[in-house]
């Protein structure tokens, strides 16, 4: 599978020269709050959805990073901050030196070369009205390209994502749902961006064409050094992708490790009750899972104490009391936890089976 | 996995008419064809299977061969370019492609209802999450408004959206991907229909939150004898909770078994390449092993085997003849002229 | 769904179809298969034609005397007689001729009308819809105001200012009835401006003028084709009601509401001279409106049969 290599032409030497500390992207104190409930004067909200809160995320040049973490808990949220698609309301999103919430028009014109997104719905994210040409080319507006060159990017993308050139001028309804999340992924790549975030870009594709995507999506990385924020609920395409995970729970960030670490030793309630409930076709007999009990928990005016308190089968007392920071876990300095009273599974309990390097 | 699959009568929700011989549900060589500027194809080729009662029937294959259009074809639901050309839906005996569209929406919902695979296809963006669960209740005459409102509330706690009465009155871009997800199950499953169809389930689902919603499937099929068709690429679910597996290529079922004889021993050379490219069973740093070849155009299909151009298994009689779906041993039906032996490989 | 009427289309296997002329052509094919739109089509090219004829002969004062000579030893005659296709009016006027000029009348008013309001409702309402804020507050407001006021009551006011008569009429009814759409356009951007599609093209650097006119109006065309062909059929029905009480055109140029006024006076002797500009008025509604809807279902890829 070749993609035309103008990626590696067009690459800005910019991306090289990252942030101060190394990496490509840098998360501070970002934030979000949705106004949940508007009963107030004027309609003014009366309570607050913190769908993100106090996040911080580095990212290397190069390197993908795993964003896992229960449904509804600000995953999609914190990657549209980071493309600056919804204002943060609080934190600073500093790419290659770019302060992104602060950028200007052409800042942020050419921070949008470089970073592109997959969205997690793709029919939502396709514009019914629009053929497949006209979406996959939209990015490609501001590139001076003549129409066939446009035309032959284009059919380029396609074959990269499996689906042939003359589904161009069919409309987002007439495809399945696993064919229009390729489309989705070929739209993003068309700019040859070096960030991408990717929200559950494989979710509707069976194991193989999941696969085909997969090892794509890793052989750009290989040849052009790009940088993915890769986020899945799939455990095991996580394990395998990912060179970081960062669990997220209701809105914060509670663990993040080396994937080979973050698997086989997690030390968070949640991560531990997470990885114990993966299904797979390579256990017989029942699994052990952990079951969480307890209500889900809601985002909306969450107390000042541990967000995962409701649940949790270690709570302590001082766990209701403050909140736990992200901080290095006893022996390394690659593994961050937040949780006053964790502690490592037995040995043989850990996670999913299967692969060890 | 316990297995609750005896032929055990539906003591269920009321039913119009008794189910025939413990099947709510019979598709019977169902073609479905796609009108497109140059010729139609069939995206649902030939396709018969039955879902037995209290059954969880899990439907996978690759991306594209037409199990979604199996899935609107039941619920008559397809989209203006296609359209049934042969075949038959019985459900509960009664054939759904004669009936009449207004008997039909009394039918949706109530005797079998549908998990679309993308909820935004379903759910209205001008309306809240609320107006669009009262509705279906009120819909099928059940109960006051408030009666409505409440069975809602209760039916978004149980698919485990936090503080829902708040919630009812979001809209359904101020819900996150799994949440949308879990409101498309909510209102399949507010009129406890006899059967569901849940197209991609639980794919925008965490794990954690995935056991709860497949935990409360279980509990529906236990308590009401309510049947499954789960269409999903995740054979991880599958193995945990099917009892029955269809697999699908290229628009046709090539096998189906038993969910333990599927992952223990698949024949089909396609349902083994599936297998095979689990990436739970992939090694890290090497790439995910895949099925080689190009998933076919429906609109081109070879009229030899459909897997052919991939198949490692192929010999000279699957270039000139088309396979049929014949019973083999046991629970078993299989595509296939070749088939193999093949474990799948557990660990390292 | 399976319960659809046999498809009539089948030619349709033999498109080769690319690019726009291409899209045109699947456009008539389409047309060609929706019977309904088809009707509104034949009567709206009708309608436009007659409205043509109409407007040259109340332009060219060589021809005035078609619709305006008066024969009064031929009055209320019956349509079909003395060489009088429709009958004639009370002053021996022939009918068929004052139709054809009236409908040219309302044709021009009616188009103007239309247009005036389409472009500024369509404009105010994405601009509030889509950026929201300031521009929103301000817009809304002006809609509100608008909305409040009656229809007739601005008519009146008018008609103090310009004298009676199709320019009063006109400027009311363009005046207010774009607050109507406007609000209906706002709204759907509104919803619109939610939907993943816009952030994806915000995420690839689209500006959003193009994304107003990219994304948000090929969406609400299907609204923009329903509501231009109901406001045509509005004003055309709003200038006769006002002509009927003797606001709107004044005689003795023809217009549809002033010959169903005139015509009422004489029921009793005829009652063709008022049947036959209202089943022309019901005629003209009924060709935009299955026109209309016609062509909102042949442009949304998703209705298509193909
Ligand atoms: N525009 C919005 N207005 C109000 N609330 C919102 C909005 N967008 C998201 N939320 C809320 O913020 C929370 C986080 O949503 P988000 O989409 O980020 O979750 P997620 O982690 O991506 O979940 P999933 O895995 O289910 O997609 C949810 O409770 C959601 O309802
Ligand atoms: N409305 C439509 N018009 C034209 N072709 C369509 C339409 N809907 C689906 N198709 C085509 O029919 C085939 C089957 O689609 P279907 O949605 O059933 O696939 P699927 O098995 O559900 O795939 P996935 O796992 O990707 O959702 C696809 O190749 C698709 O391109
Ligand atoms: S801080 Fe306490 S409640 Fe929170 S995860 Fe740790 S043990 Fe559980
Ligand atoms: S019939 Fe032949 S080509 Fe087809 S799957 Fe079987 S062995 Fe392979
Ligand atoms: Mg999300
Ligand atoms: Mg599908």
């Amino acid at each position: 599978m070749e993609i035309e290599s103008s990626a590696a032409s067009t690459q800005p030497s910019s991306s090289s020269g990252s942030g101060t500390n190394g990496s490509l992207l840098q998360v501070r104190g970002l934030s979000k709050s949705f106004p949940a409930e508007r009963g107030g004067l004027l309609g003014r909200p009366t309570a607050w959805l913190s769908a993100v809160d106090d996040v911080d995320l580095d990212i290397a040049a190069g390197e993908t990073l795993a964003l896992v973490g229960e449904s509804g808990c600000g995953k999609s949220t914190l990657a549209r901050m980071i493309m600056r698609l919804i204002p943060a309301t609080a934190g600073t999103v500093d790419f290659a030196g770019l302060d992104v919430l602060n950028a200007d028009r052409q800042e942020l014109l050419r921070y949008r070369q470089q970073a592109q997104m997959i969205f997690q719905d793709p029919y939502g994210s396709l514009d019914p009205r629009m053929n497949v040409d006209a979406i996959i080319a939209e990015g490609l507006a501001r590139q001076g390209l003549n129409k066939a060159k446009r035309r032959s990017r284009v059919r380029q993308l396609l074959d990269v994502v499996e689906l042939s050139a003359d589904v161009a001028d069919r409309y987002p309804h007439e495809f399945s749902g696993g064919q229009r999340q390729r489309i989705s992924i070929a739209r993003a790549l068309a700019v040859n961006p070096t960030f991408i975030v990717a929200d559950e870009p494989v979710s509707a594709l069976d194991v193989s064409v999941q696969s085909t995507m997969l090892n794509f999506l890793h052989d750009l990385q290989d040849r052009f050094g790009l940088t993915y924020l890769f986020i899945s609920h799939d455990m095991s395409v996580v394990r395998h992708v990912a060179d970081r995970v960062a669990v997220m729970y209701l809105g914060k960030i509670v663990e993040t490790a080396p994937v080979e670490e973050l698997f086989g030793n997690p030390l968070h309630p949640y991560t531990q009750a997470l990885l114990s409930s993966v299904p797979t076709v390579s256990r017989e007999g029942p699994s052990e899972r952990i079951v969480l009990e307890g209500d889900v928990p809601s985002a909306i005016d969450p107390p000042e104490a541990c967000r995962f308190t409701g649940r949790c089968f270690r709570v302590i007392d001082s766990c209701r009391a403050a909140v736990p920071p992200l901080e290095d876990s006893a022996g390394t300095s690659h593994h961050h936890v937040a949780c006053f009273n964790y502690e490592a599974l037995p040995r043989g309990r850990s996670g999913t089976q299967g692969n060890h390097s | 996995m316990e297995d609750g699959r005896t032929l055990q009568e539906q003591a269920g929700p009321p039913q119009r008419e008794p189910p025939v011989s413990g099947e709510p549900l019979v598709v019977e060589s169902l073609t479905t064809e796609i009108r497109r500027r140059r010729g139609s194809f069939a995206a649902v080729d030939n396709v018969s299977f039955s879902v037995r009662g209290s059954e969880i029937l899990g439907l996978v294959g690759e991306s594209g061969c037409g199990k979604t259009l199996t899935a609107l074809s039941i619920m008559r639901l397809l989209p203006e370019a296609a359209r049934i050309t042969s075949g038959r839906v019985l459900l509960g005996g009664r054939d759904l492609r004669g009936l009449r569209e207004a008997d039909m929406r009394g039918i949706r919902g109530k005797d079998v209802a549908m998990v679309f695979q993308e909820p935004m296809t379903s759910l209205d963006p001008s309306f809240t999450i609320g107006m669009q669960l009262i509705e279906t209740i009120r819909a099928h005459g059940a109960g006051t408004k408030r009666e409505a409102r409440d069975r809602s509330i209760e039916m978004l706690e149980n698919v485990g959206i936090p503080r829902a009465a708040t919630r009812l009155d979001d809209y359904p871009y101020q819900y996150s991907g799994g949440m949308r997800q879990r409101v498309m199950l909510a209102l399949a499953l507010l009129l406890e229909p006899a059967v569901l169809i849940a197209d991609e389930p639980t794919t925008a689902l965490d794990v954690t939150i995935q056991a709860q919603i497949l935990d409360l499937i279980l509990q529906l099929r236990d308590e009401h004898g309510m049947s499954v068709i789960l269409i999903t690429h995740d054979l991880g679910v599958v193995h945990e909770i099917a009892d029955r597996v269809a697999v699908m290529y290229a628009s046709e079922i090539v096998e189906t078994a038993t969910a333990g004889e599927i992952f223990r021993k698949p024949q089909h050379p396609y349902t083994q390449g599936l297998l095979r490219s689990l990436p739970e069973l992939a090694r890290r740093g090497t790439p995910l092993p895949v099925i080689e070849g190009r998933v076919p155009e429906l609109g081109a299909l070879p009229a030899s085997c459909r897997f052919g151009p991939r198949c490692p298994n192929r010999i000279t009689r699957c270039d000139d003849e088309h396979p049929t779906l014949e019973r083999a041993n046991g629970d078993r039906e299989l595509r296939c002229f070749n088939p193999t032996e093949f474990e799948l490989r557990l660990g390292h | 769904m399976a319960t659809r009427p046999a498809d009539v289309h089948t030619g349709g296997a033999a498109l080769a179809a690319s690019g726009a002329e291409g899209r045109l052509r699947d456009a008539f094919v389409l047309l060609w298969a929706n019977k309904v739109a088809l009707l509104g089509l034949v009567l709206t090219i009708l309608f436009l034609l007659i409205g043509m004829a109409g407007i040259v002969i109340l332009l060219h004062p060589g021809l005035h005397h078609l619709w305006e000579d008066q024969n009064l030893r031929a009055v209320l005659v019956t349509p079909g007689s003395e060489g009088h296709l429709l009958g004639t009016d009370n002053f021996g006027r022939d009918l068929l001729w004052r139709i054809v000029a009236a409908t040219g009348l309302s044709a021009l008013m009616a188009v103007g009308v239309t247009a005036f309001v389409i472009v500024v409702g369509l404009v105010m309402g994405s601009v509030a819809g889509f950026f929201g804020g300031r521009a929103d507050t301000g817009i809304t407001g002006l809609i509100d105001l608008t909305w409040g006021f009656p229809l007739l009551l601005v008519a009146v006011i008018f008609a103090g200012m310009v004298g009676k008569g199709l320019n009063a009429v006109v400027a009311a009814a363009a005046v207010i009835l774009w607050a109507g759409f406007a609000r209906i356009i706002r709204a759907q951007v509104k919803t619109l401006r939610e939907r993943e599609f816009v952030e994806a093209a915000r995420m690839l650097g689209t500006p959003a003028w193009k994304i107003l006119v990219r994304h948000m109006w090929p969406n609400v065309l299907g609204t923009v084709l329903v509501m231009a062909s109901y406001y045509v059929a509005i004003t055309i029905i709003v200038e006769a009601g006002f002509s009927f009480i003797g606001l709107g055109v004044q005689p003795p140029t023809p217009s549809l509401g002033g010959i169903i006024a005139e015509g009422r006076n004489f029921w009793s002797v005829s009652i063709w001279p008022s049947v036959i500009p209202g089943a022309t008025i019901a005629l003209i509604v009924l060709g935009l409106n299955s026109l209309g809807d016609g062509l909102r279902d042949i442009f949304d890829p998703r209705l298509r049969r193909f």
